[in-house]
């Protein structure tokens, strides 16, 4: 536990370190941890800055749907719909590019791959405006709207096409040309075998992925509409008592969450160029982990979005490592997350009890300065 | 003569099968505190609500400096000026204490933190709240938090402060700073309606006090005209010359027999350390008004909240009585004063729930077989003369004080040497009533000591040979033998002497 204090100590400020806070530096701590253990010890890949652009380029759009469900989670609700609505945005707009949907002649191919953008938003919107009045105005539990929402998404891409899309260098050229630009770092590069260095390459989506984290922590940190979702997943009759509008704001988490996820699904089309029933199955249930490793609380009223980007990259990390170690059973990579999860689920409750017994959140140990 | 800032005439408020309130009038003064006062179902929380619009009135007027006022719903009430501290915090212990006063109340999109936090610094010392604009609400003392709700209020420009029981969970030094900023606000004008259940805090700040008994209003009183003896009958309404002193039916008890359970300084996270003894075949009582913590008291002998400290014996030796299940290995049962929540589970059947705290103490491997648990059901269903249809019909379908009776019973099987039943007859019929009090007097004789409590204090003078009294949260006194009178008892609740009050 000694990572713990070493990494939370440089937060000392003026007020002692808050809960949300120390969740946060934790996870951030291992991640770190993890990766220089990895360096150390496996070297391989995990000493080429490579390896982190990889782990981004495969997880943007995770990054995102996990920001997502760390906004909803902040308010105290939950969507499971996200990972449908992913898959069900990547299939139309694979379709949608494939002129597919209806033929698009004519159109230039920056033109068509926007009109996409814009698709993927639209899905995204309309998903979020019906889940969140469902949610907010009708009061109905989070958990059956979502899922509801996930079964619907998933079926909904069945209906639109049965067999897997695909984008191909053959069919679309200009378009993939357009969709899978990399931003080459040379001075990340690495050599290969034949001394030639080979740049760092990340991919545009990592870029949307980065600025989503950014503006959503501002945005939280900040504005008015972000305090206002702490205060409701805090307490949500307080906040009604205090004037916010309760409703208004459930109902803003879950079209932001929704809008996020149509964001998400272009990403991740734009990474697999693919159409598929079964694209980001069970993501919602790798964001709520990572969110969770980040620091947000399932109860609500606690967590940041750059938690959460740590978090999915603790987990992405995890998996990484598993594989390297020589386990390359997929299920050491499930079973690894099981246990991180169980680990930061056991501090929080941990720090959050002594909290709700009115003795100080941080055991005696974990003290920084005394109040 | 004083400004008149708030008056209520006439309101009426009911609810089905009750008359919550009857034609009560109240009137708030500027810069005045107005306590107040009544027991429990007095109709006091009922009045606040009407005032800050949880509950629609049904009759009656409200008006605010001389203007009538509609109020449908906090927020109303709210810009009417009218604010409302609760007893439990409504505000987010996740947001720091800035945010906090100013979260809901500000106009636009943006918000200009840095601002708000200026402004909350120079509230805070103004009204000398010891807490920082940045610190999260979460890691301020109860009271702490309760001030900044206050200064959230103050800010809002409210002219009628409502602190409902804001004093509850506050320790003695906090009740004094809660004091002086009530004082402060006092002196600038704002009219701060306080209720409480402690009379010596009602003495230390009020200025007037207006008594509610069963939705009807007693009266509104000076301090100086009110003396606390007075107070009291008029909260439980009992004249002070007309008190008859019912003659006891029972026998003097085994007052100084043989030490059974003995307690000493002992705490919870709800009571207050206490010293307490009870000798066998003993029956006694804790007495008080609501929030005197006599409930509160016997949980910590039973453990039923967490024990903080004290040493316990029981037959002289010292035991460890830290959770209900250690009390009931000591011989110790505990019948709750809430039975929905805390005693009968209302799916299981009359057998199952007799069953219940017997199965506990044998473990659950070693199970009773079916016969025997239909046995001791019988027979305590005979004994107890439980009305029910069969062993196997839910206890929820049953009438209260047969309800009460399946408890009773499922303690008796235990066969406890020492058994707390807190309120047993609350809610129940007057012939089940007094079968409980004779059953408990039999058990007594037969030798088991019993802690009786009941709000009625006719019902406890009947039955108990010894009554310790508690008022705010301490022992204040006991009686036993001929002290035993209605008078006596609410003298010592009151404070007073004997003679005088």
């Amino acid at each position: 536990m000694t990572a713990v204090s070493s990494t939370a100590a440089p937060a000392r400020r003026r007020e002692p370190i808050s809960n949300a806070n120390l969740l946060t530096c934790i996870s951030v701590g291992i991640f770190l941890l993890m990766y220089i253990t990895a360096i150390i010890t496996l070297g391989g890949g995990f000493n080429k800055p490579q390896q982190i652009f990889d782990i981004l380029n495969n997880n943007a759009h995770l990054i995102i749907i996990a920001c997502a469900l760390t906004i909803v989670m902040i308010n105290g609700s939950i969507d499971i719909s996200v990972a449908g609505v992913v898959a069900l945005v990547s299939m139309v707009t694979v379709m949608f590019l494939k002129g597919k949907l209806w033929p698009a002649e004519g159109m230039s191919d920056g033109v068509r791959v926007a009109l996409a953008a814009c698709i993927a938003l639209g899905i995204g919107l309309l998903f979020g405006l019906v889940q969140g009045a469902l949610i907010a105005y009708l009061d109905i539990q989070p958990f059956i709207v979502t899922l509801a929402g996930m079964f619907f998404a998933r079926g909904m891409i069945t209906i639109v096409s049965v067999d897997p899309l695909q984008l191909t260098v053959k069919e679309e050229p200009g378009i993939l040309e357009i969709i899978q630009k990399r931003i080459e770092m040379y001075f990340l590069g690495s050599p290969n075998k034949k001394g030639v260095i080979i740049p760092a390459r990340m991919e545009i989506g990592v870029i949307v992925a980065l600025l989503v984290v950014i503006i959503i922590a501002v945005m939280l940190r900040k504005s008015k509409l972000g305090r206002h979702f702490y205060a409701v997943g805090g307490n949500r009759q307080s906040a009604l008592m205090l004037g916010i509008n309760v409703r208004k704001t459930r109902f803003s988490a879950h079209l932001i969450s929704s809008l996020l996820a149509g964001l998400a699904g272009f990403v991740f089309m734009m990474h697999n160029v693919s159409g598929n029933a079964t694209n980001a199955t069970a993501g919602e249930m790798d964001a709520i982990a990572s969110s969770i490793i980040g620091g947000t609380l399932l109860s609500g009223g606690v967590g940041n979005v750059i938690g959460t980007f740590f978090g999915v990259m603790i987990l992405a990390t995890i998996k990484l490592i598993v594989v390297a170690s020589g386990l390359r059973e997929p299920w050491w990579q499930t079973i690894t997350t099981g246990a991180m999860l169980c680990f930061f689920i056991l501090l929080q409750s941990v720090i959050l009890s002594r909290r709700g017994k009115g003795r100080p959140a941080l055991p005696a140990w974990m003290k920084f300065r005394k109040e | 003569m004083e400004e008149i800032l708030l008056t209520m005439r006439g309101i009426c408020k009911s609810f089905p099968g009750v008359r919550a309130l009857d034609k009560v009038n109240f009137t708030l003064r500027k810069g005045e505190i107005h306590a107040l006062m009544g027991e429990n179902g007095a109709g006091k929380s009922t009045l606040i609500k009407v005032l800050t619009g949880v509950y629609p009135k049904d009759e009656g007027e409200i008006r605010v400096e001389d203007r009538p006022i509609s109020i449908h719903s906090p927020q109303d009430a709210q810009k009417n000026g009218i604010s409302t501290v609760y007893q439990e915090i409504t505000l987010c212990p996740n947001l720091t204490v800035a945010e906090n006063m100013f979260i809901g109340r500000t106009e636009g999109v943006g918000v200009n933190w840095k601002q708000m936090e200026k402004r909350t610094g120079e509230l805070l010392s103004g009204l000398g709240i010891p807490a920082r604009p940045k610190q999260q609400l979460g890691s301020c003392s109860i009271a702490v938090q309760q001030m900044v709700a206050i200064a959230r209020a103050v800010d809002a420009q409210c002219k009628v402060l409502i602190l409902d029981e804001p004093t509850s969970s506050l320790d003695d030094k906090e009740v004094e700073m809660l004091f002086r900023l009530m004082r402060d606000l006092k002196s600038r004008g704002v009219g701060i309606i306080f209720v409480t259940h402690f009379l010596e805090q009602v003495y230390a700040v009020s200025d007037r006090i207006t008594v509610l008994r069963n939705g009807v209003l007693v009266g509104e009183f000076k301090v100086e005209n009110l003396p606390q003896v007075e107070l009291v009958s008029r909260m439980m309404g009992k004249e002070l010359e007309g008190l008859s002193d019912l003659e006891k039916e029972k026998s003097a008890g085994a007052l100084e027999g043989e030490t059974l359970y003995q307690a000493e300084q002992l705490s919870s996270t709800e009571a207050r350390p206490f010293d307490f003894r009870i000798a066998k075949g003993e029956v006694n009582g804790f007495t008080g008004l609501l929030g005197s913590g006599r409930s509160e008291s016997v949980r910590a002998i039973f453990a039923a909240d967490r024990v903080t400290g004290g040493k316990v014996r029981m037959n002289g030796k010292p035991v460890n009585v830290t959770s209900p299940y250690q009390a009931m290995k000591a011989g110790i049962g505990y019948l709750p004063e809430d039975r929905k929540r805390d005693g009968i589970i209302a799916d299981l059947s009359v057998r199952e729930n007799i069953i219940l705290a017997m199965q506990v103490m044998k473990g659950f491997f070693h199970p009773l077989s079916k016969k025997q648990m239909e046995e001791f059901a019988d027979e305590y269903i005979r004994a107890l003369e439980i009305k029910t249809a069969s062993q196997d019909t839910p206890v929820g379908s049953l009438s209260g004080g047969n309800q009460q009776k399946v408890i009773l019973a499922r303690w008796l099987l235990t066969h406890p040497q020492y058994l707390i039943l807190d309120e047993p007859t609350r809610g129940i019929d007057v012939g089940t009533k007094t079968e409980i009090q004779r059953l408990v007097l039999k058990l007594a004789e037969e030798g088991m000591s019993v802690t009786f409590i009941s709000s009625e204090i006719e019902e406890m003078l009947r039955t108990c040979s010894r009554l310790i009294v508690m008022r705010d949260r301490k022992i204040v006194g006991e009686l036993r033998g001929s002290e035993l009178t209605q008078s006596n008892v609410m003298y010592t609740i009151a404070g007073g002497g004997k003679e005088n009050g």
